[in-house]
């Protein structure tokens, strides 16, 4: 017996533990090796397909690395100017009160150039779901600091570490989020695990339940990696992500009312 | 006669909103246009036609919740006055790259930077030359009475519509705030979800059916050739629109022998220095640009055989006389008068600069 025919033989119906979600298309990915948007994407596409709710959910994508979402989950997409999306699902939730709406966003898109849309979309309670994606640093642009960049990080505007004195504090938007009225659960996640990614996938489905409720804004924090813009392998950046990160953005829920 | 009324400029496009079938405005207060956003919070259409009201939290904001509406084949709105217009650029742009239509109202006032709330018409090169980045158009129309703030945003809907593009009305703080009689439009309905997906199925976001391919609103293209293409398409649009709809009027042209050029409160004006020349015997008349992009170049040129000088009247330091000069070609004198920084013309002195940079000359 051949190694393909005896491979033929495992792969069939009875023995299928894992299926690649349908609504993940199958367009080559340009997320680079150990980044953490591929399985993000793969998350929420998996639970809109659990939840069936392909036809009913409008995602908005970001300018950032995850820009090019729209290519990899199969539902209607708006592409939003840097840090806007939370405007533009403000109006599509508030024309399509029925619908899932959710944004998508870099931590240089969300806390940076949008801080006043995200804050206010918040503070509103707009029925929507938020993805804020943390990775510490301008993955797109070539790894510059971004408003959640650690004390001492070194990127490409911090050569010599981040200086608090010269560059501000390390910005903790989550908690703020946390304090206003209109969020309803604002909890922070990772996807460095499997046991991570499946906390996280129940984290997401919780939202996308909040929507259903209309119970207002839900928010998920992802601490994720960003291997190219660190200078680490994958590898590397997980144990850094551990070390460091973990720690300054201690992950749990921080507001589930 | 319809349901005619006494009302402010600002007030009436807010009516009118409701009475064309707009399915969200959404603003953010300034002098002297903020009755716009007012009248709709005092009209309460989410209660009547179910029209979303939004008070957003700045220009940018309201322009990029415009992007998400507009993403979903609704009639979406928002206004604003020049120092919001400029903020609002870097959503105009994108709803341009990303061909959703989409209706803004600019309620001029002078400038540069905070400048006065008094009306002006300094944003012409802003509103027809693009205002934001990249090569595009904005479909610009110039009511210069309040009756055209209502006939405009029926019309401003219409064409975006039809040419998938966003749409300005170029009005000034003057007709904004003027009251005036105007005939009111008759109630249109919203679209009915059915009919979005008539007129805009292809490309709306409203949720992907397991009949189609998802849709994408985006002004993103990252490879140069179908950027490229994607940019001759925009080109064509943007030729079609002065191929088809071109709009002016003309007023004492037939024997004229000198011309005023305006629109909006310049041409009110102009328009009773046409009167007092005549009254003095100068054969003038007054070409109206009412859609400033496209701009009425051939109707422009067609005077050119019977007139001797033309007068740009604006109330700037001088921007609509460049796209006049283009029209003319250098054939006849052209020059400007303005007065800005909140100043309004008397006729007078409208008549007085023909006499003196034009007829004397
Ligand atoms: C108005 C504007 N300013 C700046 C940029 C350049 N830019 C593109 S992506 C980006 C940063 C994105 O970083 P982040 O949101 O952290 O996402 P990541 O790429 O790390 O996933 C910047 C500054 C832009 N596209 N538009």
């Amino acid at each position: 017996m051949t190694a393909t025919t005896e491979i033929n033989k495992i792969i069939n119906e009875d023995n299928l533990v894992y299926k690649k979600t349908n609504l993940l298309l199958d367009n080559e990915m340009h997320y680079c090796p150990g980044c953490t948007h591929g399985v993000i994407h793969k998350v929420i596409a998996e639970v809109i397909d659990e939840m069936d709710i392909q036809n009913e959910t409008i995602g908005v994508s970001p300018v950032g690395c995850s820009v090019l979402a729209y290519n990899y989950i199969d539902i209607d997409w708006q592409e939003a100017a840097h840090g806007r999306a939370p405007a533009l699902a403000t109006a599509t939730s508030r024309l399509m009160p029925e619908k899932y709406v959710f944004t998508y966003q870099g931590d240089g898109d969300l806390a940076s150039i949008g801080c006043a849309e995200i804050i206010h979309a918040c503070n509103r309670g707009e029925n929507i779901v938020v993805f804020f994606v943390n990775n510490a640093i301008y993955g797109m642009t070539g790894g510059q600091m971004a408003p959640t960049t650690l004390e001492g990080q070194v990127t490409a505007t911090t050569p010599y570490g981040r200086n608090t004195a010269l560059n501000g504090h390390t910005m903790k938007i989550t908690e703020m989020i946390a304090l206003l009225p209109g969020t309803r659960y604002v909890t922070r996640q990772s996807a460095e695990t499997p046991a991570a990614v499946r906390k996280l996938k129940k984290a997401v489905r919780k939202a996308f339940e909040n929507t259903t409720e209309k119970k207002g804004l839900s928010f998920i924090e992802i601490v994720g990696t960003c291997s190219s813009g660190w200078k680490l392998t994958p590898t590397q950046s997980n144990e850094w992500m551990k070390e460091n990160m973990f720690p300054f953005y201690q992950l749990g829920t921080l507001k589930d009312e | 006669m319809g349901d005619v009324r006494l009302m402010k400029g600002n007030e009436v496009i807010a009516e009118a909103a409701i009475r064309c079938g707009c399915d969200g405005y959404f603003g953010y207060p300034i002098t002297p246009q903020s009755e716009v956003m007012e009248t709709l919070m005092a009209r309460q259409p989410w209660e009547q036609t179910g029209m979303v009201v939004l008070q957003a939290e700045s220009e940018v904001a309201a322009i990029n919740m415009v992007y998400g509406g507009a993403s979903c084949g609704k009639k979406i709105m928002t206004s604003s006055s020049s120092p919001g217009i400029s903020l609002k650029q870097e959503g105009i742009t994108y709803l341009a790259g990303a061909e959703l239509p989409a209706l803004v109202v600019n309620v001029v006032r002078a400038g540069p930077g905070l400048g006065t709330i008094q009306p002006a018409q300094s944003d012409y090169f802003q509103s027809v030359k693009g205002g934001g980045h990249g090569d595009y158009k904005l479909i610009v129309l110039a009511p210069a009475s309040v009756q055209e703030m209502n006939d405009f945003v029926g019309l401003g809907f219409e064409l975006a519509f039809k040419y998938r593009n966003p749409a300005l009305i170029l009005s000034d703080g003057a007709i904004g705030q003027m009251m005036e009689k105007v005939e009111l439009s008759d109630y249109k309905p919203r679209w009915t979800d059915e009919e979005i997906q008539e007129i805009s199925g292809s490309w709306a976001t409203t949720g992907k059916k397991s009949d189609r391919e998802r849709n994408i609103s985006t002004s993103l293209d990252l490879d140069s050739a179908r950027q490229e293409q994607f940019n001759h398409k925009l080109q064509a649009k943007y030729r079609a629109m002065e191929e088809n709809e071109v709009r002016f009027e003309k007023i004492n042209c037939d024997d004229a022998e000198y011309l005023f050029i305006a629109y909006g409160s310049s041409a009110r004006i102009s328009q009773k220095a046409v009167e007092l020349g005549r009254e003095k015997g100068i054969k003038i008349g007054l070409i109206r640009p009412i859609t400033l992009f496209p701009y009425p170049t051939k109707a422009i040129q067609e005077m050119l055989g019977q007139v001797k000088g033309i007068l740009s009247v604006e109330m700037s330091a001088g921007q609509m006389v460049e796209d006049v000069r283009l029209a003319v070609n250098g054939k006849v004198p052209v020059e400007h008068f303005g007065r800005y920084g909140g100043i309004i013309p008397t006729p007078e002195e409208v008549l007085e600069a023909l006499e003196q940079k034009i007829i004397g000359k």
